[in-house]
């Protein structure tokens, strides 16, 4: 079916790991965001009286469970929106498209780099929030709720299953892109829709058991694995080459020597 | 300066190794909807050949590049690259036995020379990757720079890293698209050098340029293109055979009966006046018309400052051919 070869795929992701490393914004995104969400679990926990009752504090946690699922959607649309109008811009896309890397490794190797970092720090996060609540909270319902096994277990395996689709969709839109702005905001604004449903498990709409989990996570798998396809079919190499020109090889002012036309 | 290219440095050609020619290509068009490309395109190129590829921008230089090198696919025709039929299925494999040089030179600005070569030579899966990236830096003379960040890099020196990419992979087809265009004259002449050093390797090499003493210089064979291929052929013959050849004459002063003077010596098949004291004479062998000619001037009392063959430049070779293209014009 795909066939892919490991070395390209790596060598991608590790280019693609010291660019975003050496980009401030990237940077800045990876570091600052997250301290962001950390600001509402840390009040909850510190701050909500013990007398505060369940219902009111179900909600509260509901939002944190959410907040934290935020990171690992909003990073990788970010990153990832800006992956191939990066190589764009760079005018890169050219001769990597030249090399034997396939489409397949070029996509997972650029995802790799972007997941990796996003789910890390999607985990630390909840981890610190896990541990802050376990030692600290001033209302006992705040730590229940937030250790609560199948809670826990959604978020772990809801964060990389939202990192892949944000991933797919900043890529999609990235390769019909020439803007890296338009880009990361439309990117970031087609990666919500999934955390939309996941809100639902956070609030208890649904109630948070095991079974409603695993169906989630079940049916985020298919739409990241539509999304690869759809993904992967966008990946053209004609397309992408041709679809938006660069200006600059047309401009380019003749040198001397270099013959220009005469007749008007 | 201190970094010059050295030739002893640029990699063989593999031109021993396929049979056949480098490069096979038969009537093959590109059309983008309702505009083409180029057209009806058939040429061959040797192994180890420099091949240069001219015509004015619009031309559909770099979309036969991108043509051949697998990137964009033919709306008609056929062609074979480095002996392997051009098709979708087999892009993989040429892409690994060609190098392209795109018309920008394509750096990863946040990565240093070192880091750019380095993930090149990993999708190509050299295994020998250090000895190559030094191969090609020594190549193009950047050796000691190769922690430079290439966003730092000026233009002529990012495009010698973009030729030591191209470098890394050992290509049986090489193709550069205007590799001098935006360069400063130093900066060109190091990359002529280059590819001078290349056809020395016997590389075989597909350029791209518009700038006529460029090729003149450094192809083999040069074919014009101007949407479809106008001529191809050796730099000095395409100006031999594209014109009637021609005696210029200077004279003193303007002759009385120019006419007379030329119609009554042998060999002359027409002339023209071209300037006052300047003509021009269609005729079939210079040299062995030109002393008649001259003989007969002097009968009629002309000073003769000078008689010489006229050479056309492969520029008016190119001028012609380009201006007969109704296309241009539009
Ligand atoms: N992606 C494209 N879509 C539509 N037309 C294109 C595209 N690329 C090139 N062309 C057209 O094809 C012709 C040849 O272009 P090009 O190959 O870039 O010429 P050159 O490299 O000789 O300057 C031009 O008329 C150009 O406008
Ligand atoms: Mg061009």
């Amino acid at each position: 079916m795909i066939r892919v070869d490991l070395g390209r795929t790596l060598a991608l992701a590790q280019k693609e790991a010291r660019e975003y490393r050496r980009t401030p914004f990237i940077v800045g995104a990876m570091v600052v965001l997250p301290f962001f969400f950390l600001v509402e679990p840390m009040l909850t926990i510190f701050v909500v009286p013990a007398s505060e009752p369940a219902r009111v504090v179900d909600k509260t946690v509901g939002a944190i469970f959410l907040l934290m699922l935020v990171v690992p959607t909003v990073i990788p649309a970010t990153v990832a929106a800006y992956s191939v109008v990066g190589e764009r811009q760079q005018g890169t896309l050219e001769p990597l498209l030249i090399t034997p890397v396939r489409r397949e490794e070029i996509l997972l190797g650029k995802a790799l780099s972007a997941v990796v970092p996003s789910v890390a720090i999607a985990y630390l996060l909840f981890a610190l929030v896990e541990i802050c609540a376990a030692l600290f909270a001033a209302n006992p319902h705040v730590s229940a709720i937030l250790t609560e096994g199948p809670h826990i277990l959604a978020e772990a395996i809801f964060a990389p299953l939202l990192a892949m689709w944000s991933i797919w969709v900043g890529t999609a839109v990235s390769t019909r892109s020439s803007d890296v702005r338009v880009a990361q905001q439309l990117g970031t604004l087609a990666s919500l829709p999934p955390l939309a449903v996941t809100a639902l498990v956070s609030f208890q709409v649904l109630p948070p058991v095991l079974g409603v989990a695993i169906g989630f996570a079940a049916g985020l798998l298919a739409l990241d694995i539509g999304m690869w396809w759809v993904v992967s079919s966008m990946f053209d190499r004609e397309q992408l080459v041709t679809g938006s020109r660069p200006a600059a090889s047309s401009a380019a002012a003749p040198g001397p020597g270099e013959v220009r036309r005469i007749r008007a | 300066m201190s970094e010059h290219p050295s030739a002893a440095a640029v990699p063989t050609g593999s031109s021993g190794t396929g049979a056949g020619p480098a490069l096979a290509v038969s009537h093959l068009t590109k059309r983008f909807g309702g505009r083409t490309a180029f057209e009806d395109v058939s040429f061959e190129v040797a192994r180890g050949e420099v091949f240069g590829f001219l015509g004015p921008n619009g031309a559909g230089k770099t979309t036969t590049v991108r043509t051949l090198g697998t990137l964009i696919s033919p709306t008609a025709g056929s062609a074979e690259v480095a002996g392997i039929p051009l098709t979708e299925a087999n892009g993989e494999r040429i892409r690994q036995r060609i190098a392209v040089m795109p018309e920008n030179p394509g750096l990863y600005m946040r990565l240093t020379i070192r880091e750019n070569l380095e993930f090149f030579a990993r999708l190509y899966g050299l295994h020998d990757r250090g000895s190559r990236i030094h191969h090609a830096l020594a190549a193009v003379g950047l050796v000691d720079r190769s922690d430079d960040l290439c966003g730092r890099l000026s233009k002529g020196l990012r495009q010698r890293v973009a030729l030591a990419r191209t470098l890394l992979n050992e290509p049986e087809v090489m193709f550069l698209d205007e590799p001098t265009s935006g360069l400063d004259p130093v900066a060109a002449r190091e990359v002529h050098e280059l590819i001078e050093a290349l056809r020395e390797r016997e590389v075989t090499v597909f350029l791209t340029t518009h700038r006529l003493e460029e090729a003149e210089r450094l192809c083999d064979r040069v074919a014009i293109l101007n949407t479809r291929l106008r001529t191809v052929g050796r730099p000095q013959d395409l100006s031999g055979t594209l014109f009637r050849r021609s005696l210029a004459v200077e004279t003193a002063a303007p002759l009385p009966d120019p006419a007379s003077v030329f119609t009554s010596s042998a060999g002359v098949d027409g002339w023209a006046p071209d300037g006052a004291a300047r003509y021009l004479l269609s005729v079939a062998d210079p040299r062995a018309v030109a002393p008649g000619v001259v003989r007969a001037l002097v009968r009629a009392g002309a000073d003769v400052v000078s008689v010489s063959e006229t050479r056309h430049s492969l520029e008016e070779v190119y001028l012609q051919l380009v201006d007969q293209d109704p296309e241009i014009r539009s």
